[in-house]
């Protein structure tokens, strides 16, 4: 069931945060499909700056201090955010300045990101997947009963062995940022503009509100979010290493988004439900659900590769059961023309 | 969306064609801007290799290789060219996927689901189906047809999901892509097709030629001595001339066309806006799933199955294919062998220096992204920056308002 809890929770969490990115844009009025381009992006930069600042925390790992690896962690999020953000302005720029078809401006950088990363990774260090440089991420980053200086074999109790045990600070950090965003776009003055504007932006307007702006900034947080997002789910699943791919995160975190309304915290139940059919498709065949020591997935005989299909199938069905009710922002996709008030 | 396609087809020609040679010569410029900047910061790089870099980007096409000492040749290259007449064959297939979509208002980013589907129905039925019984050109109809059908159901599915149930058919398109990843691989899974006559091929599956179904050359073998071309280009073409005529000249492309324009004043007019949302997808999906049958029935291509974690690029560059081309059928002939060309460059970078072929892909995704605003282009080309009716035309003006208005707020 630990397992089970904290597999669920390292998919859920990117998708929790990207798919708020998606609400972030979307809110605005600008449809952002490019988020999958932007995960990449992030989790190269995350990787490559985790690559090249290591010499000067190789000291922290052998003295175990984990502090200063824990703000090594925070930094290399902060970056992949910053980048992220700035490669998003490339669709801000399109859709905001140019009035161009949103769809096709994401789909430019969702091509973009993998060819540029790999096209790095492979002038780089000459092979198609960009590692850090010595260790892993299990131990630089994860935090263990160790890390704390509790010996192993002491049991924390279930709570203890699920959240605090094997675990990574990015996981929260997310579910922070998460929470702190949530509550920005619901009850703080600018989050109430910045929805106004993926609604009735002629309206907003006419109140004063600079609906381009609000647009450049909904795209921008959304693709800070999106960077960070990538850059954790390469840390936390993909043991750190950056290959151009981040296997449709991105595009599933829209369906979350979709599944999600737009809202906050059906996004947050959505994620959790997608994040669960990830972990069934990468992890069944060593899912133990009662701790007897047998894997009841693994025994029930059924194809590994429907498993790997359900995540797909699950987000198809969903959105044909919850299409009819979903409530998009109502000026989504649609450039904002003064001229047409 | 809609607007912006109108307003694309109230431009003249000369202006897209225009507008699309800048896109790609931007995007040139941007490939040769990162081949020289990695260059530079690269020791390992040198100078005539930054050179050798820029000018395979632009003239790969024309490379003969390296001579004895270490330069590169040029000249006429029949390998190379007919070897781009091959890859542009898919290439126009997925190109009129992409394209006969977005005339009809639909945005198909599902051709490499519709592909792939493709490339299992037709491999399975030129492998399944024994020459010894059946004649060998017959196998090959029938996988090719095979192929279309197996892509116009795939293809059907976002159609019906988005003409039923309103959802999106760009994510519904990208759910059946990785569907369609994680099928094929299970189906050549289960399959005997797997090639393990020839121990060094581990993972792919039997040429088509093992059965004998093999594309017919008619003479392209001669003209292009030492490449894969085959009849398929000319059948392409010939597809891609269909396309015009059924889109421009006939009662249902005008029906498939207008739902595009406005789906709900087509229904006013007493067209049936569900059925051809419908049809114009499985149309689409047609033309991919018949690009991967001419791809992979060449007889000298083999398929890796186990495709379950990455989508063909084929079915992506169907994208800037019909982008570039401006959804104009014939038009993607000429794209299509475009972005061929810059496949073969890709190869020949890695071959010759010390880039890489994803350099090419850079360059494409520059493309496409410059021509989601191919309208600001085609306006700014004519000069006009007040047009009635126009949606772009107002593009400069508000934007130097916001400035003002910015400034007021401050």
């Amino acid at each position: 069931m630990t397992f089970l809890i904290q597999q669920t929770l390292l998919y859920a969490v990117p998708l929790m945060i990207v798919a708020l990115a998606g609400v972030f844009a979307e809110r605005s009025g600008i449809i952002n499909l490019a988020l999958e381009g932007i995960m990449i992006f992030g989790a190269f930069i995350g990787v490559l700056f985790v690559r090249s600042m290591q010499p000067l925390f190789a000291d922290a790992v052998i003295q175990g201090n984990w502090l200063a690896l824990q703000g090594f962690e925070l930094l290399a999020m902060l970056v992949s955010a910053a980048l992220g953000a700035a490669f998003s302005l490339l669709l801000s720029f399109a859709s905001v300045n140019l009035k161009a078809d949103q769809t096709i401006g994401g789909t430019a950088l969702n091509l973009m990101a993998p060819a540029l990363v790999l096209f790095l990774v492979r002038v780089l260090v000459n092979q198609n997947t960009l590692q850090m440089e010595n260790g892993d991420a299990a131990s630089w980053f994860m935090l263990k009963k160790s890390t704390f200086g509790i010996d192993k074999s002491t049991n924390l109790g279930f709570l203890g062995e699920t959240f605090l045990n094997k675990v990574y600070l990015a996981t929260y950090i997310c579910i922070l940022v998460f929470v702190i965003l949530s509550v920005i776009l619901y009850k703080t003055r600018f989050g109430l503009r910045l929805r106004s504007c993926g609604e009735n932006p002629q309206a907003a307007d006419s109140l004063g509100i600079n609906v381009y702006k609000m647009r450049y900034a909904g795209t921008t947080i959304s693709g800070a979010l999106a960077g960070m997002g990538g850059f954790v789910y390469a840390l936390t699943t993909a043991n750190c290493t950056a290959n151009g791919d981040v296997a449709g995160f991105g595009f599933l975190a829209l369906a979350v988004m979709i599944f999600g309304n737009w809202k906050p915290l059906n996004i947050a139940g959505a994620s959790l439900l997608f994040g669960l059919f990830k972990c069934v498709a990468a992890a069944y065949s060593s899912i133990d659900l009662n701790g007897d020591g047998r894997f009841l997935l693994a025994e029930l005989g059924i194809s590994s590769h429907l498993y790997r299909m359900l995540p797909y199938l699950v987000t198809l069905a969903v959105l044909a059961f919850t299409s009819k009710k979903s409530r998009a922002p109502k000026a989504e996709g649609i450039p904002y023309d003064q001229g047409s008030r | 969306m809609k607007q912006t396609i109108r307003s694309i087809y109230e431009k003249e020609g000369a202006k897209k064609v225009l507008a699309s040679l800048i896109s790609i010569l931007a995007g040139l410029f941007v490939g040769t801007i990162v081949v020289v900047i990695v260059g530079l910061s690269k020791n390992t790089i040198n100078g005539s290799g930054i050179w050798d870099g820029v000018r395979l980007i632009f003239f790969g096409i024309l490379s003969k290789g390296r001579d004895a000492a270490g330069s590169l040749v040029w000249g006429y290259n029949a390998q190379s060219l007919g070897n781009m007449l091959f890859r542009a064959t898919p290439l126009i297939m997925t190109g009129l996927s992409v394209a006969v979509a977005y005339k009809t208002g639909l945005f198909n980013i599902g051709a490499p689901g519709q592909y792939l589907m493709g490339t299992l129905a037709s491999l399975m039925i030129a492998l399944g189906i024994p020459s010894s019984v059946v004649p060998a050109w017959i196998i090959w109809i029938l996988a090719f047809l095979g192929g279309c059908l197996a892509g116009a159901l795939w293809g059907a599915i976002p159609g019906t999901l988005k003409a039923f149930l309103n959802i999106n058919e760009v994510l519904a398109s990208i759910m059946t892509n990785w569907l369609a990843a994680n099928l094929v691989t299970w189906a050549f899974d289960i399959s005997n097709f797997k090639n393990v006559a020839e121990n060094t091929k581990a993972g792919y599956i039997y040429k088509t030629s093992f059965n004998g179904v093999v594309t017919p050359k008619m003479g392209l073998d001669k003209l292009f001595p030492g490449s894969q071309v085959n009849m398929g280009i000319l059948l392409a073409i010939l597809i891609a001339i269909a396309m015009y005529i059924l889109m421009t000249k006939t009662t249902m492309g005008y029906e498939l066309k207008a739902c595009g324009a406005n789906r709900h004043a087509a229904r006013y007019a007493g067209i049936n806006d569900k059925r051809n949302i419908v049809l114009s997808m499985a149309i689409a999906g047609a033309l991919a799933g018949g690009g991967a049958a001419l791809y992979w029935l060449s007889g000298n291509t083999e398929f890796y199955w186990s495709t379950y974690q990455s989508l063909p690029a084929t079915g992506f560059n169907g994208i800037p294919v019909a982008l570039l081309a401006v959804s104009n059928p014939i038009g993607v002939i000429f794209t299509a062998c475009f972005m061929a060309m810059l496949d073969i460059v890709g190869q020949q970078l890695t071959g010759f220096t010390a880039y890489n072929e994803y350099i090419t892909d850079v360059i494409i995704s520059v493309i496409v992204y410059l021509s989601a605003f191919s309208a600001m282009i085609q306006l700014m080309l004519s000069g006009k920056k007040q047009k009635a009716g126009s949606h772009n035309a107002n593009a400069e003006p508000p934007k130097a308002e916001e400035k003002k208005e910015g400034g007021e707020q401050a």
